[in-house]
Parts: structure tokens; C-alpha cells; sequence
């Protein structure tokens, strides 16, 4: 198969194309949109949004998620906020600094339409979001509030205590509950989507297994939409929940969407560190701590005496020390880096020394317990929870950890995959965060693309494609059904002696220690051999103990961990091809004098597409080229 | 990591295949729990051992492992979450335990929420309260701009202590009549409370109530055992602004059913 990486950018001014766009894209008329079915895969924001407004404008919609109602996926867990470019606080935003700040923030490796109408619509979002009865915080005046996020020198984002991700979600939730009351939505629950059916070259439906019972079921429909978030949890330890997996995107891959740049991966800076092998996953605490924390590690090396022991003078403010201009509110990439660099240098902290501190002393002085109570006293509780230390008393220790992956299947501007009819959303594809996010922008994403774009696009394909009437009776559905069938039974039949945990932990310390935060040639080659051999091993030594006729969790489980094992190989080897550093995204190999990111904007100012070949062959490297007409690549600086 | 702060645990973890079939406590023995552990991490533990030995692992429903998606459950010794102020199961961390204590772990138990398997429960129900109203209608478009509609801060502020609520269902399962008057009162508070809500509040009130009593949860007694176990600390006065806004409904709401048909 050949795959067409067409972006489908409209021509004209940047200002005007998704106007333009919108305006020469078909319509199906209100009648006949009944006609028509959409199946959305996953509900966090992406999926929720589009679920709901897809049936609100007469699509049928069949709507699954992992979890046991929509109102549970992970989009729920983001704390900090979602930026729009209101301006509200006159400090100097608009569409145009909130179209910049996001390339610049993904160091020039996205796609320049995509981003300005992400910073349009994020206006629209903000108000969708309020008329929905999400409770914004808001001054005494009645008027919405901001806050400050990295990357950025405006206040533009909106938030909800520390809990806006999941007012969002629950605001998207909403509506899809509305329209499942009216009948528009059908909601499966406790669904997981095992793969994509294509019929004559365009996906018609999906085989899903039902986590209760085991068995496999398939739907039809006129287009898919994938939205299934992101890949992170390969590492095995991520900020993700522990039913976020890749399998859904990886099937569709492996069915013939490209996939693009897999190695741009988040490590957010400010987590709680590591604490003992028995470790299920790691817990963010919010950017926003950074708006009034102050990160610091001792000057003196290997130093064990207690934070409040050491002097004001022998503490170093390494962001505010190296980035002057940006100071702690340095962009997540350059923040977690710089802390790797702190303890690779002998100056972390705390019992592992794999930590640094995130300070409130001074913001406790300045403005008073209560005050900093209020922005972040549900995050200090967490805190106090997890660790068992007192944030008002002593310093956070945090450490990087994987949050976030900017890649994803690729999609055009219309959020079309390589495959026609299959529609990817949210962090499941590749466009708009380049190859670092900045805060406060994932929300952004998901909810510009299930509210604003897929409504729009959807309609189009839908009235431009000739549509075969399709059933589940098909061999189309038939073959796919049998190949999960069969993959199933080949795990259920090792039997040998590691859990699917052991096989994903095992996966994890290769990707976290080679394809991790930092990277280099000779780490990536042992990465991916390390992989090929973990992946053989899998098949010889999996034990998943029962069969498919009740709730199988560790099946579930393991089927997600071969998965992983293969994309794990993927995300190396795009590491090893992409020789330049840019974002998240660092090869020791190509570093500045002071320890920064070189790019190289010859050899690289593209995106790398994957098609896959087969199991057993390589995979084909296809290029996108990203053109820059509106704004001058230039070396990113903070400073 | 072993230490020589790590526990012995005795544990009575309830097993039950499915609905119809019988369920019992069963013994196990936690060993080498490091304080430091998640409660759920512990079962982890006992999982991995156990599908070592071909068993079948103890199920349980988890998610985002930090408190907020309100996929956990669990009754640990009798109460929703553990009974500890404002936390979820998955942020209960074995620090709160000592070594040889016994644990009893059971599924939270109530008429609108019948068991799965093990520990897990269907929790529908909240998503059938939820369709009956829990919602503003506010079609994705052109809405006004987000300032334009004034909410004053402790209104605001009132709004996301309701909104805060993460459908665990643990106040269903605390309460001693299986009534899901605080998740539900949450949701009608919230919306009342903000001038979004308004039009649609007396139609919401009545609905919801209606939806949530069909579904098999219980009336409300004032008990609070609710507000007790909420893991984010929802207070019952949001029972009693839902209460209110439905006897305002129901004595003064109608809506006469007419043809919308026009010219």
C-alpha cells in the first residue's frame, strides 16, 4: 500500500483558511444525517466532545469506552487548566502569541495551519465550556480568572482549582449523557476496541471485546473516529491511568495508518519521584505549583543535610539561575532536563537522590498560608497523601516523569488518518504540539477537536465518499474477528512463567533508561535489540492464567503489553533516525555548549510518518515536510 | 525495596465470580508491604502472586491510581474508600496500617449497584441520574462569550465545591438505605447554583429524582454517613438545596405538551 500524506492545508492566508475551509467543505442536510452512523472510540475530552456533539447536530453515534462509565477517562486527571487567547487580563495575548507560543513551544515540528486553528477555536472552547455550567474559578466581580502556565509570558489560562480536567470532562460527559438520554448516543461500556475493519479501503467498523463477559463483538458504521489518548504508558511508570494503553492506535497501524514521530514523548517535570519496585504508576503534581514554587537543589554535592539545613546562599535556583526570563516557568522539556542534569551531577535530593525541590517558603511568606492554600491546597494534600511529608513545612521533592506523547497516527488538516473514514482525535494523533506540549494546551486539543474540527470535517467526508452498505455479516468483520481470536489464544496457550507486569516493567526500564529523557546511538541500539528480545521472550514465557469466557483482567493486560513491546521498537528506532535534538526529543549526540537542544532545520524540519510493513519487516520511513510561511524558524530560547 | 519497616498483613478479601454466583471471604497473607505502598498497590502484590500459582487475581476496578477518575471502591473494614478524610482507595497508603493487622476487604454493596465479579460493581445507575438531567443543554456553538455571564466568586466557588464529586458511589454504599441522594443533590446543587442552570432547573430536579428512586437507590434519612465517606468532602447541604429546588418544582413546575409546528 502506498500511503498519501496529503495535509490538505487549504492555500491563502493563515487567518483565513479554516474560515475558507469551513465555507468549501460539503454539508449533509439535518434530515439526512440520521442516515449516517459515527463510531467514537474512547471518551476522554476528544471522544466525549465529539461523541456529543456529533449526535447533537443527528449523526448516530455509537460511543465505547475502556472505563465503566464515560465519565472516568484519564483527561479527568489534568489539573492545571486550559489555555485560550481571550486576553481578559490585558497583558498583551491573541490568537496570533497563542498560535507562536505553541510552535515555538513544540520547537517548530508541527504543522502551522493545524496550530493557528487550535488558537482560534480556543476561544469558542472557553465559552462552550461556561454555558455548560463549568464552574471556572472567577474574581470577586463575577469575571472569569487566569493563571500563568510555561512557555508562556501571558496569563491565558483557565482553570478550576486544581481539578479543571475533570470539570471539562465532566462538562463533555455531560452532554453525551443528554444526548444517550436521547437516544442519539449509544454507549458501551467496558469496551476495548481490538481492531479497526476496513471495507474496500475504508474503516467501516470496529471489533471490540467486552472486558465482562470476554467475548468479541463488532460494529458497523459509516466512519471511525479514533480517540484513545496517548501511548505513555509503554514505560510502564507514567502519569497515565492504568487502563491508557496504545492498542487501539497500534491496531490501526498495523491496519495501515502511518504513524508519526512516536519518539515525541512528554516528561513532565513536576512528579513525585520514584519510591520502590512495587510502584504502579506516577502522580503529577500540576504545572500551576510552578507559578508560585521555586525550584532548587543544594550547590554542594552528594549533600544529606535536611532542605531547611542548608543555607539561602548554598541553594541553587538552577531555572531562574539559567533561564532569567522564564525563570521556574521554564517550558516542560527544558525543566525536566535540567533537573536530569542536576542528579546526573551528584546534587539530587532526598533518599533516592533521583529528586530536586519545589519550594513554598517564600509564596507562604509573601502571601500566606491561606492564600497558597487556596490555588493549591487539594494538590498539597495529595501530596502529603502519597509521600507523607508536610508541603507547608518543608519543600516537594519532584522528578520528571512521562506524561504526554505529542505523537500519534498522523492525520490531515481534516483529522483524517492515512486510512479514509478513520478519524483520529485528541493526544492519539500527531498535529498540533510539535515535539514538546505545553501546558494547559492538551485540554485545549481534545476539546478543539471533538467540538470545533470533527464536526465540521466528518460532514465532509461523509457527503464526499461513496459509503457501500456495510453489515457485521461480512468477511470483512468475520476475518478481523477471527485474527484477534486467534492472537488470544496464542497468548492464553504459553503458559509460561512471567506476568504481563513483569514482560511491561521490563519494557519500561529499557524506554525509560535508553528512549527516555535523554538519548544517544549506542542506548537506542541496545533499546531496540533489548526490545526484539523482550518481545521473543513474551511469546515463549507469558503466563495469563483462564480463558476468554469471563473477566480476564490479566489477559486484558497482557494483550496491551504485546502491543507495547512492539511500539516500544518503533518509538526507538524513530529516536535513532530523527539526528537532532528538538523539544522532548534530545540526542546527546546534538546538544548546544550549554546543554540545549540542537536542531537541525535542514535535515529535519519534518515530521517522520511510519507505515508499516509486516510483523517481520521494517517498517518505511515517509517524511511530511513542515513549511514555515508565517513564522521564522528560530533556536528557541528562554533565557 | 525491603526494609525493616515492611508488614505482615492478614487479609479477608471477598470472592464472587460473577452475580449469580455465591461469594465468600477468603484468607490471604500479605507479605513484605512497605509502608510507603498504595492500599491498591498491596493488591497488586497479592495478584502477581497469585497468577504465579495459576490462580485467578482478585478483581477490582482502578483507574487513574490519583484519586479523581472514581473508579475505585471497595468497603475496607466496613467502610467506603477506608473511611479516611477525603481520600479515595487508591490514595490510601499502607503507612495507615500496622504489621499483622487484619483487613477486610469487601465490594460496596447496595440495590442499584449489583456486583460484577470480586469486588467490582456496576455502577450505571449514576449514569441513568445523570441522563435524567445532569446537564445544562447547551448545543456546542456559538455560545456568548464566557464573561458575559457574571458569576460572583463564592457562588463560583460554592458550584465546584458540589461540582468536585468523582461518581465514586461511595455515599450509595455508606448510606444505610443505598441512597444516591449526595451524588445526585451534588449535581442539582451545582446547576442551581449557577445562572446557566437556571432554566432547565425545576425540569432537572424533578427528573433526576424521579430516575435515581426507579433505579433502585434509597430515600435520604439523614444519617450523613454520606458526607462522612465522601472523598471529596461533598457536604449534605447540597442535599438540602436539591430538596428544595425539587419541592419549588413540584408545585409550581408544568409544562404543557404543544405542537411545534409553524408556518
Amino acid at each position: 500500500m502506498t500511503i498519501n500524506l496529503d495535509s490538505k492545508v487549504p492555500a491563502g492566508p493563515i487567518e483565513g483558511k479554516w474560515d475558507k475551509h469551513k465555507f468549501e467543505m460539503k454539508v449533509i442536510n439535518p434530515s439526512n444525517k440520521r442516515k449516517y452512523t459515527v463510531i467514537v472510540v474512547g471518551t476522554g475530552l476528544a471522544g466525549g466532545s465529539a461523541a456529543a456533539s456529533l449526535a447533537e447536530l443527528g449523526y448516530n453515534v455509537l460511543s465505547f469506552c475502556i472505563q465503566d462509565s464515560p465519565r472516568r477517562a484519564h483527561s479527568i486527571a489534568a489539573q492545571g487548566g486550559i489555555n485560550g487567547a481571550k486576553n481578559y487580563p490585558n497583558d498583551g495575548d491573541s490568537v496570533k502569541r497563542l498560535f507562536y507560543d505553541t510552535i515555538k513551544g513544540g520547537d517548530y515540528r508541527s504543522r502551522e495551519a493545524n496550530v493557528y486553528r487550535l488558537a482560534q477555536v480556543s476561544n469558542n472552547i472557553i465559552d462552550q465550556m461556561v454555558s455548560q455550567g463549568v464552574p471556572f474559578a472567577r474574581e470577586y466581580g463575577g469575571y472569569l480568572d487566569n493563571r500563568s502556565f510555561g512557555g508562556s509570558q501571558v496569563s491565558r489560562t483557565f482553570y478550576a482549582r486544581g481539578q479543571t480536567g475533570q470539570q471539562l470532562l465532566l462538562g463533555a460527559y455531560s452532554g453525551m449523557m443528554k444526548m444517550v438520554s436521547k437516544g442519539k448516543i449509544t454507549m458501551f461500556n467496558r469496551r476495548e476496541m481490538m481492531d479497526l475493519v476496513i471495507v474496500n479501503g475504508k474503516a467501516r467498523g470496529i471489533i471490540v471485546k467486552n472486558l465482562i463477559t470476554g467475548e468479541l463483538e463488532r460494529y458497523a458504521a459509516d466512519a471511525v473516529i479514533l480517540a484513545t489518548g496517548g501511548y505513555g504508558n509503554v514505560f510502564f511508570l507514567s502519569t497515565n491511568a492504568k487502563h491508557s494503553n496504545a492498542s487501539a492506535s497500534w491496531r490501526c497501524y498495523k491496519k495501515g495508518a502511518a504513524f508519526a514521530n512516536p519518539c515525541f514523548t512528554q516528561i513532565h517535570p513536576t512528579c513525585i519521584p520514584v519510591h520502590g519496585d512495587y510502584q504502579s504508576k506516577l502522580t503529577l503534581m500540576s504545572e500551576s505549583l510552578r507559578n508560585d514554587g521555586r525550584v532548587w537543589v543544594s550547590k554542594k554535592k552528594n549533600d544529606n543535610r535536611k532542605p531547611e539545613e542548608i543555607p539561602e546562599e548554598e541553594r541553587d535556583y538552577y531555572l531562574e539561575r539559567i533561564y532569567p526570563s522564564f525563570g521556574n516557568l521554564a517550558p516542560r522539556d527544558v525543566s525536566s532536563r535540567q533537573a536530569k542534569f542536576r542528579c546526573d551531577d551528584g546534587h539530587g535530593v532526598g533518599p533516592t537522590k533521583q529528586a530536586v525541590y519545589l519550594d513554598f517558603r517564600d509564596a507562604i511568606q509573601r502571601d500566606g498560608r491561606e492564600v497558597i492554600a487556596g490555588k493549591y491546597g487539594n494538590l498539597f494534600e495529595m501530596y502529603e497523601r502519597i509521600v507523607g511529608d508536610n508541603p507547608y513545612k518543608t519543600p516537594m521533592m519532584i522528578y520528571p516523569a512521562v506524561h504526554y506523547t505529542m505523537g500519534g497516527l498522523w492525520v490531515d488538516y481534516n483529522l483524517q488518518s492515512t486510512i479514509p473514514g478513520l478519524h483520529v482525535l485528541g493526544e492519539a494523533n500527531f498535529s498540533d504540539h510539535g515535539a514538546n506540549r505545553l501546558g494547559a494546551s492538551a485540554l485545549m486539543q481534545g476539546l478543539a477537536d471533538g467540538y470545533f474540527v470533527i464536526p465540521y470535517t466528518i460532514g465532509n467526508y461523509l457527503a464526499s465518499t461513496p459509503l457501500e452498505k456495510v453489515t457485521v455479516e461480512d468477511n470483512a468483520f468475520k476475518d478481523a474477528e477471527q485474527a484477534v481470536r486467534l492472537q488470544t489464544d496464542k497468548i492464553l496457550k504459553v503458559k509460561g512463567k512471567r506476568t504481563a507486569d513483569e514482560f511491561h516493567k521490563a519494557l519500561g526500564h529499557f524506554m525509560w533508561d535508553y528512549v527516555g529523557m535523554s538519548r544517544n546511538e549506542p542506548g537506542l541500539k541496545k533499546a531496540i535489540d533489548g526490545i526484539r528480545k523482550l518481545r521473543e521472550e513474551f511469546w515463549t514465557d507469558i503466563n495469563v492464567p483462564g480463558d476468554t469466557t469471563n473477566m480476564n483482567l490479566e489477559l486484558h493486560k497482557a494483550q496491551r503489553v504485546a502491543d507495547f513491546l512492539e511500539l516500544g521498537e518503533l518509538m526507538a528506532l524513530d529516536a535513532l533516525e530523527r539526528k537532532e535534538s528538538c523539544g522532548g526529543h534530545f540526542r546527546e549526540e546534538y546538544q548546544t555548549e550549554d546543554n540545549e537542544a540542537k536542531r537541525d532545520d535542514e535535515q529535519y524540519a519534518h515530521a517522520a510518518v511510519w507505515e508499516f510493513t509486516g510483523t517481520n519487516s521494517s517498517p518505511i520511513r515517509h517524511k511530511e515536510e513542515l513549511v514555515y510561511e508565517n513564522l521564522k524558524l528560530a533556536t528557541r530560547s528562554y533565557k | 525495596m525491603s526494609s525493616n519497616n515492611d508488614m505482615t498483613l492478614n487479609l479477608k478479601i471477598w470472592r464472587q465470580p460473577n452475580g449469580a454466583a455465591e461469594g465468600k471471604l477468603v484468607d490471604y497473607r500479605a507479605e513484605h508491604v512497605s509502608p510507603d505502598m498504595s492500599f491498591l498497590e498491596m493488591i497488586d502484590v497479592l495478584n502477581d502472586q497469585l497468577v504465579k500459582k495459576g490462580e485467578d487475581p482478585i478483581a477490582f476496578d482502578h483507574d487513574c491510581r490519583e484519586g479523581i477518575c472514581g473508579m475505585c471502591s471497595m468497603m475496607i473494614n466496613g467502610k467506603a474508600h477506608g473511611g479516611y478524610k477525603n481520600t479515595t482507595t487508591c490514595q490510601v497508603h499502607m503507612r495507615l496500617y500496622k504489621d499483622g493487622d487484619t483487613i477486610i476487604i469487601e465490594p460496596f454493596r447496595a440495590k442499584a449497584f449489583p456486583l460484577v465479579k470480586d469486588l467490582v460493581v456496576d455502577r450505571k445507575g449514576i449514569d441513568k441520574v445523570m441522563m435524567a438531567g445532569g446537564f445544562i443543554t447547551a448545543n456546542t456553538g456559538n455560545a456568548q462569550d464566557g464573561n458575559a455571564i457574571l458569576i460572583p466568586k463564592p457562588v463560583a466557588d460554592e458550584a465546584m465545591d458540589a461540582a468536585a464529586c468523582i461518581g465514586c458511589g461511595a455515599c450509595v454504599a455508606s448510606c444505610p438505605n443505598g441512597s444516591g441522594m449526595l451524588f445526585m443533590g451534588a449535581k442539582i446543587s451545582q446547576l442551581a447554583l449557577l445562572p446557566q442552570g437556571q432554566p432547565e432547573s425545576p425540569r432537572r430536579s424533578l427528573n433526576m429524582v424521579h430516575t435515581h428512586d426507579v433505579n433502585g437507590f434509597g430515600n435520604c434519612t439523614n444519617h450523613a454517613e454520606c458526607e462522612a465517606t465522601c472523598p471529596k468532602g461533598i457536604s449534605i447541604e447540597h442535599i438540602a438545596r436539591m430538596n428544595r429546588e425539587y419541592l419549588k418544582a413540584a408545585f409550581t413546575y408544568y409544562e404543557k405538551s404543544r405542537s411545534e409546528g409553524g408556518a
